[in-house]
């Protein structure tokens, strides 16, 4: 029973903490994009138009992430290179991409999808208790892993990372310092549009191998919340995605026991525990400022 | 700049065309007001189906069109009465929380014919409709009975309303009349709709040991998880074997089309009176998917409850018994429909507490 729980909390987190890690970055560069949701559900469709088109779900998760890209494209062009305002487009993109998104997918509406295979090693996938949750997981579970391990890397460890750091808090010193701050953000923009389109196309072709409107279902939204659960550090978002995930799935395991505890209580669990994390965690103020990018949400306009 | 504006005029223009289109006057304009998108596979998806089974019955006699993700609500009545003003024949909203807005702009189109889906208020020129999905449940219930190994089915649901609390109970007498201590497990996901939520909630529930799955949610999801894991369920709103063609045993699917097009001839032929109609199987308002993926006496069964339907019986006919042990209905007394609207308790032998 354990291991059934712990599976199913695994694909609930994953979409999650794809499209946080993502937006950590972005945010560490300054920006703040809330388009994640308008991001994901292009992804989404996408990764399910090229997996059912070519037959490949590989090809589809390659797709998601590639029309996450560029509709994360249209947000900077409008908000780094116009300079409007950050939160507005940044709505605007959830609108536009939850639209666009439902006109592109009309016609896969009601078609099956092929789901995305999952790792099994001979013998080893196997092994009683961790080799289903170790070594049986898709391709995408792993990469979520592997994104956190390389994003922490790169923001602590690397000068590049230290630059879109340097970015995000103080963008006119980093300027100053002849950083391109409108450069550095694009590029931090193009890697949350491509994870949010990877969070997105693994709803469509791992998750629920189907695509209907507005299947992400306010995940981009999770998603955002949980980069400031973490308090902009990535390991953090690993531990807040799979908590976000694990009292879901819980709730609806105690629902099913019969405890016959009110199901609206136990709904609301995921986001009463974030908001109660919040709390904890601004309690700790200097803990919180260190990590916060002092320029997140700011318009940069080089004055040369 | 100017092109920009002009662009979007036409844009604009062609929008505002798409939807009222021009009416020629010998042609019957039939509309649609749906609460989702029309691509959600489901609810809205199916009244769609509908309003196209018109467009290809009746062919040039009538021009259709629709306003697709209306908000519930008072904002939905602009929609209405524009309908109405662009020279509408009939409406038809399709969802309950237009029974408001939908009433008040009928009484001030006295000469427009609206119907209104799932609701209770009506006027001289507003009808009403709706569909006995209980009728299916029961059948449900019995081929559940029949095919569950372990005796336990898992019931993923959304909200506590009379037609879901309708659904369990039909579901549970149509089960225990097979297997009398036939249990079930429910879990409500409080949403119509979120795929990846239903697909937990299935996963919840198998892992606990039920065999089956029925829901009451829009997505393919549960069942997709039923086809990986080489259990059965059934499908909701849609025939959904496309998605589970070893799982799905069959699917409660709600054909409109029927109801639509005997509606839209009676504008046409000026018989339309203001109706009052709740159909069912045998008006072929609520359809039975194909019996697949079960056992040949599991088949047969069904069909023979499907025809004893269609020959009028009620799956809500008496001895019914409560939860708490009370008798609602007395042998052969059949419940009346405003009972059935107004349904908020469980029938015996469900153990789950009915969120109030």
């Amino acid at each position: 029973m354990l291991e059934a729980i712990i599976l199913t909390v695994i694909t609930a987190a994953t979409p999650l903490l794809l499209a946080a890690i993502g937006e950590l970055v972005v945010e560490k560069s300054g920006v703040l994009n809330l388009g994640v949701e308008g991001m994901m559900v292009m992804g989404a469709v996408a990764g399910f138009a090229v997996t059912v088109s070519t037959g490949s779900p590989l090809l589809g998760i390659v797709g998601g992430a590639v029309a996450g890209v560029l509709v994360s494209l249209i947000f900077a062009f409008v908000t780094l290179t116009l300079v409007a305002n950050q939160v507005a487009s940044g709505l605007a993109l959830t609108l536009f991409g939850l639209g666009l998104s439902g006109l592109m997918g009309e016609s896969f509406v009601g078609q099956p999808g092929i789901k995305l295979q999952s790792l099994d090693i001979p013998g080893v996938t196997s092994l009683p208790f961790v080799g289903k949750i170790l070594f049986g997981q898709d391709i995408l579970v792993y990469l979520s892993f592997a994104a956190v391990f390389a994003v922490s890397w790169f923001l602590n460890r690397t000068r590049a990372g230290l630059i879109l750091r340097a970015v995000g808090d103080n963008h006119s010193s980093a300027h100053a310092l002849g950083y391109s701050v409108i450069g550095v953000r694009y590029l931090a923009v193009i890697f949350g549009g491509a994870m949010a389109g990877l969070g997105g196309a693994y709803l469509s072709v791992a998750y629920t191998p189907l695509w209907v409107e507005n299947m992400t279902a306010g995940r981009g939204w999770i998603a955002l919340a949980l980069v400031v659960f973490a308090s902009w550090l990535p390991w953090r978002a690993v531990i807040g995605a799979y908590l976000f995930g694990a009292v879901t799935v819980l709730q609806l395991h105690t629902q099913a026991l019969g405890i016959g505890f009110p199901s609206q209580f136990l709904a609301m669990l995921p986001y009463l525990a974030t908001v109660i994390v919040l709390v904890a965690i601004s309690g700790n103020r200097r803990a919180t400022l260190f990590n916060t990018p002092s320029s997140l949400g700011k318009p940069f306009v080089p004055d040369r | 700049m100017k092109k920009l504006a002009l662009l979007a005029g036409t844009a604009l223009a062609l929008a505002i065309g798409a939807v009222s289109g021009a009416s020629a006057a010998d042609k019957l304009k039939a509309c649609w007001v749906y609460t989702g998108p029309i691509g959600d596979f489901g609810y809205s998806y199916q009244h769609d189906q509908g309003r196209l089974a018109v467009e290809k019955e009746l062919g040039d006699k009538v021009e259709t069109a629709y306003v697709e993700n209306v908000a519930e609500g008072p904002d939905a009545e602009r929609v209405f009465e524009r309908f109405a003003r662009e020279g509408c024949g009939i409406v038809f909203g399709t969802s309950f929380g237009f029974m408001d807005p939908e009433l008040k702009v009928a009484k001030k189109f006295p000469d427009v014919k609206f119907e209104h889906a799932t609701g209770y208020k009506s006027a001289p020129n507003m009808g009403l409709y709706n569909a006995r999905f209980y009728e299916g449940r029961y059948i449900l219930g019995q081929i559940a009975a029949k095919e569950s190994k372990k005796g336990l089915a898992g019931y993923i649901v959304s909200f506590p309303i009379p037609e879901v609390v309708m659904g369990i109970n039909a579901f549970m007498l149509g089960a225990q009349s097979i297997n009398p201590d036939f249990k079930i497990k429910i879990v409500w996901v409080n949403s119509w709709f979120d795929p990846g939520k239903e697909a937990d909630a299935a996963k919840a529930l198998f892992d606990q040991g039920a065999d089956i799955i029925v829901q009451h949610t829009d997505s393919t999801a549960a069942i997709q998880v039923a086809e990986e894991r080489g259990l059965k369920g059934f499908g909701q709103s849609s025939d959904m074997i496309k998605f589970a063609p070893k799982a799905q045993m069959t699917a409660i699917v709600d054909d409109w089309g029927p109801h639509y097009i005997k509606s839209v001839k009676a504008v046409l032929d000026g018989t339309w009176k203001a109706g009052d109609v709740w159909e069912g199987i045998k008006d072929g308002t609520v359809h039975m998917a194909d019996y697949t993926n079960m056992a040949d006496e599991t088949k047969k069964l069904a069909e023979e409850t499907e025809a004893k339907i269609v020959g009028g019986w009620n799956p809500f006919t008496g001895p019914i018994v409560d939860q708490d042990g009370k008798e609602r209905y007395a042998a052969g007394v059949v419940a009346p429909d405003g009972d059935l609207l107004g349904m908020n308790w469980y029938v015996k032998g469900i153990d789950d507490k009915l969120p109030q």
